[in-house]
């Protein structure tokens, strides 16, 4: 596997890479959608995403990653070790997974050779803690759909299986990205992402040009790229760091989380999901900024991506629902 | 590679081969060529230098499984051995793909596919042989530097690939150019970023062809047309556009004799701009515009499928027997005669080998799911036009927010002047339809019977894919023009009542909908003779008449 294209070097693209930022802060946010055309940059971003993020501690060998000793799970023969730092997880899920590759099915090897009941971990375990990514979700097959919905809401992964019994925790971070012209999402599947985000080719020739200069670099010299964006990969990581410690201290007034509500309404958006992930995101941002109080500027910045693909949706809207998430904002939220 | 400057129509033969040329030198950074032929002599001719590409060469097809493309779990050499041995896809064993009747690629396989792609280790010559709207999915394209485009070019006119010398190295591209193909592709309307490091790449290695340390003018003229020419989908507004036709392009020189003239490094965007516009096959804009309205409609995510692969959803397998229909599904087999291998083995200790019994076997089953297909068949005749067509295009409108909301596929099918068209084949997507629902013209006469007809088999081709269509007519039932494109009422009325029955006895569900000012006694008798409930467009209210079609179609 070479080494991806790093995230600080992404032109523009500023929505989408902050999105992905404030997941990394606070992982219950829930995961983000990437809408777009070919070629704006959305695997690449997730890709470099998971050379940013900071490592995690935990134990070696351990199908889902625990941080401790006592949270390995006991269907897996770990030798005791201390945790070691690990870089964060970020899984990819291929779209022609199968349900035993993506949930973990009885090992076969161990039950021909052996004849012993073991489990074997499935892609849902190993992106514990961290990302797991799905490329072209919207030609994701129904039934792998239906497996992930119900994960990515619980956290917890069941297996009752081939007469194993087995549960272990799958926390992840979904990230999923595709092109709204090749299918559209299940709006049950939709909802599970915290954000959603829109991505265009930019249509500006000096942003352009940047585009290609610094892929073109990346492509031909790899290392010196590398060197020189590995700094800036730095600061973004502290960056996060940071936020992260300040993220507890955030404070939320009350009259902002009225204003939250208030925007929610408006917008008639399905569940109480829209409020906690507008929330959510709002202290992310504010941590990410160094403010210590939620402010209705966060709420105005963010407002689009976590609820642009909540609004109970009107197919034939050509405007685009950020479009009308942004139009209310203004006037729930006036600058 | 020369050629008398007559015409437009630049040296397709020899591009073709020079695209082969400059991938074997780069195949990585070119990611490969889209080649659109059919098979052939010419083809096979082309397809005679590939093997200057790094072998091995693996050849897929576009129904190839998982298994084999990336690997996975080799059973009868885990039977064997008792070990679980997974195989090597051959993804792994080949640098070179040559996917084979291209246009046929599943989204699923395109999207993997494109994965592999991404890392930039292979080479892929994807031969589309589509005729008219088929084509290669438009993410492969996009991942392949090279779109060629064989069709026309006379066996004659070919000539046998020469014996390729090996090239090497690579070349310096100077530093305008970047900006200067930046320019370029945004002026075409090009805006993936992939086609302008293709072009960059191109020109590098068409430099090192020619074995020059940094491409020139010549090298960018070329690596422009061969890469940008195929992609454009606009043409730069110019003032100079009547001059450009009648003059030969001044992009007809050869690299040998560009080279020669070509030593200030100045980059004229000019010229450029010509030589990309040469290239471009005058109807190309026409046809790309087609293509690609029916490729977006037909990538209609994982719900259209054929009736091979539509199997519906699966569900866990269950004992059973073999009756020679069901299949095996060999891993959850494995699975439930796992656990007793130590004791069977105990009970046979001469047998060492898996002991499989009858009572392990799985069954695969799966859950089939049809979906719903509405065929929309709208009246855009002058006579509906002056009526209602704006009402019942409303009405439409409504119906596909439902839809939507029940995931169902539609498909849109108009009916103006002397014939029928499909507007739409079967999609899902909704804002496709909503755009060519917008964009209906109405006017001329009311040819009934085509409209019928066609949706008819349309709706009889999507029920052979495993859907189950319904035939939403929208007319106001003034038909006026016969089948065979003449005109007159009586003959018209008539060839509407046998198309009518003729849907009938096909065992299509429809719906007639009435959007003439006054309810039409005709199109009720139409409606009857076709099985299919009847409702006259209410007055200013589309909602209501969703509601109807609702109710009648259940």
């Amino acid at each position: 596997m070479t080494a991806p294209f790093p995230f600080s070097a992404i032109v523009g693209q500023d929505e989408m890479k902050r999105a992905m930022i404030l997941t990394a802060i606070d992982p219950t946010i829930g995961g983000v959608l990437v809408f777009g055309d070919r070629g704006t940059g959305k695997s690449t971003a997730v890709r470099g995403l998971a050379a940013l993020l900071p490592p995690i501690m935990a134990i070696p060998g351990c199908p889902v990653n625990s941080a401790r000793m006592a949270d390995v799970p006991d269907w897996a023969t770990v030798p005791k070790a201390a945790p070691t730092e690990t870089p964060t997880p970020v899984i990819d899920l291929p779209l022609g997974a199968t349900e035993d590759r993506v949930v973990g099915a009885l090992d076969i090897e161990k039950a021909l050779t052996r004849g012993e009941k073991a489990f074997e971990a499935g892609l849902l375990a190993r992106a514990n803690r961290g990302y797991l990514y799905i490329d072209e979700v919207n030609l994701l097959e129904d039934h792998i759909v239906d497996l992930l919905l119900d994960v990515a809401q619980s956290g917890e992964n069941v297996v009752e299986r081939e007469g194993l019994s087995i549960r272990h925790p799958a926390r992840f971070v979904l990230v999923g990205s595709g092109n709204p012209e090749e299918g559209e999402l299940r709006p049950q599947l939709l909802d599970r992402f915290g954000l959603s985000v829109d991505v265009a080719s930019p249509t500006d020739i000096d942003t352009r040009i940047e585009v290609i200069t610094r892929r073109d670099a990346f492509e031909r010299n790899r290392k010196t790229f590398m060197a020189t964006w590995a700094k800036e990969d730095a600061k973004i990581r502290d960056q996060i760091l940071a936020a992260r410690d300040l993220l507890p201290k955030v404070k939320t007034p009350k009259d902002v989380l009225r204003r939250c509500a208030e925007l929610c309404i408006a917008l008639g958006s399905d569940g109480l999901r829209g409020e906690l992930t507008l929330l959510k995101t709002g202290r992310a941002l504010a941590a990410w900024r160094g403010d210590t109080k939620l402010a209705d500027r966060h709420l105005r910045e963010i407002a689009p991506s976590a609820l642009r693909h909540r609004l109970r949706r009107d197919p034939l809207d050509e405007a685009g629902s950020g479009t009308r998430v942004q139009r209310l904002v203004e006037e729930v939220i006036p600058a | 590679m020369t050629h008398a400057p007559v015409g437009p129509d630049p040296d397709l033969w020899g591009n073709a081969q020079l695209a082969l040329h400059l991938l074997s030198i780069d195949p990585a950074g070119l990611g490969g060529i889209w080649l659109r032929a059919r098979s052939g002599p010419v083809r096979d001719r082309w397809m005679a230098a590939l093997d200057t590409l790094p072998a091995p060469h693996a050849k897929l097809h576009p129904t190839i499984s998982d298994d084999q493309l990336f690997g996975g779990l080799d059973l009868s050499a885990t039977l064997a051995t008792g070990a679980q041995v997974r195989s090597t896809g051959l993804i792994d064993r080949a640098p070179t793909l040559i996917l084979t009747m291209a246009e046929r690629t599943e989204p699923g396989l395109v999207a993997r596919l494109s994965q592999v792609m991404d890392r930039h280790e292979h080479s892929l010559i994807a031969l589309d042989e589509g005729t008219g709207d088929e084509a290669l999915a438009p993410a492969m394209a996009a991942r392949l530097a090279f779109h060629l485009d064989l069709e026309g070019i006379p066996f004659g006119a070919t000539t046998s690939a020469k014996p390729a010398d090996t090239h090497t190295g690579s070349a310096a591209i100077p530093a305008q150019a970047i900006d200067l193909i930046t320019r370029m592709a945004a002026q075409f309307g090009i805006d993936d970023p992939r086609a302008i490091l293709f072009t960059l790449n191109a020109a590098r290695a068409h430099a090192v062809l020619h074995g020059r340390r940094e491409a020139d003018e010549a090298d960018l003229h070329i690596a422009a047309q061969l890469v940008l020419a195929p992609r454009a989908t606009q043409l730069p507004a110019t003032e100079d556009d009547a001059q450009d036709t009648s003059e030969p392009p001044p992009s007809e020189d050869t690299p040998s004799e560009n080279a020669a003239q070509g030593d200030d490094m100045r980059l004229p965007d000019e010229l450029l701009l010509e030589a990309i516009k040469a290239a471009i096959p005058p109807d190309l804009l026409a046809r790309l515009a087609a293509r690609k309205a029916a490729r977006s409609a037909k990538g209609a995510g994982s719900g259209a499928k054929r009736t091979g692969n539509r199997r519906g959803r699966p569900l866990p397998p269950r004992a059973g027997r073999m009756d020679g229909r069901a299949r095996l599904d060999l891993v959850a087999t494995l699975r439930a005669a796992a656990p007793w291998q130590p004791m069977r083995r105990h009970l046979n200790p001469t047998d060492q080998r898996v002991q499989v019994r009858p009572s392990d076997l799985r069954l695969k089953r799966y859950q089939e799911q049809s979906d719903r297909l509405l065929v929309f068949t709208v009246d855009a005749s002058g006579s509906a036009a002056l009526a209602r067509l704006a009402e019942a295009k409303g009405a439409v409108e409504l119906l596909l927010a439902e839809a939507y909301a029940r995931r169902d596929h539609v498909a849109l099918v108009a009916f103006r002047g002397d014939g029928a068209d499909v507007l739409l084949p079967p999609t899902r997507s909704l804002v496709q339809t909503k755009r060519r629902l917008a964009a209906l013209p109405g006017g001329g006469g009311t040819p009934l019977a085509s409209g019928i007809e066609v949706a008819s088999q349309l709706a009889l081709q999507a029920k052979s894919k495993g859907l189950t269509p319904s035939i939403v007519l929208l007319t106001d039932g003034r038909a006026n023009i016969a089948r065979d494109g003449s005109a007159g009422r009586a003959q018209a009325a008539q060839d509407a009542n046998s198309a009518a029955m003729a849907a009938f006895a096909a065992g299509l569900d429809a719906l007639v909908i009435d959007m003439g000012t006054r309810p039409e006694r005709a199109l009720r008798t139409l409606a009857e003779v076709m099985g299919a409930p009847y409702v006259p467009l209410p007055r200013a209210d589309a909602a209501k008449l969703s509601k109807a079609v609702t109710g009648a179609l259940g």
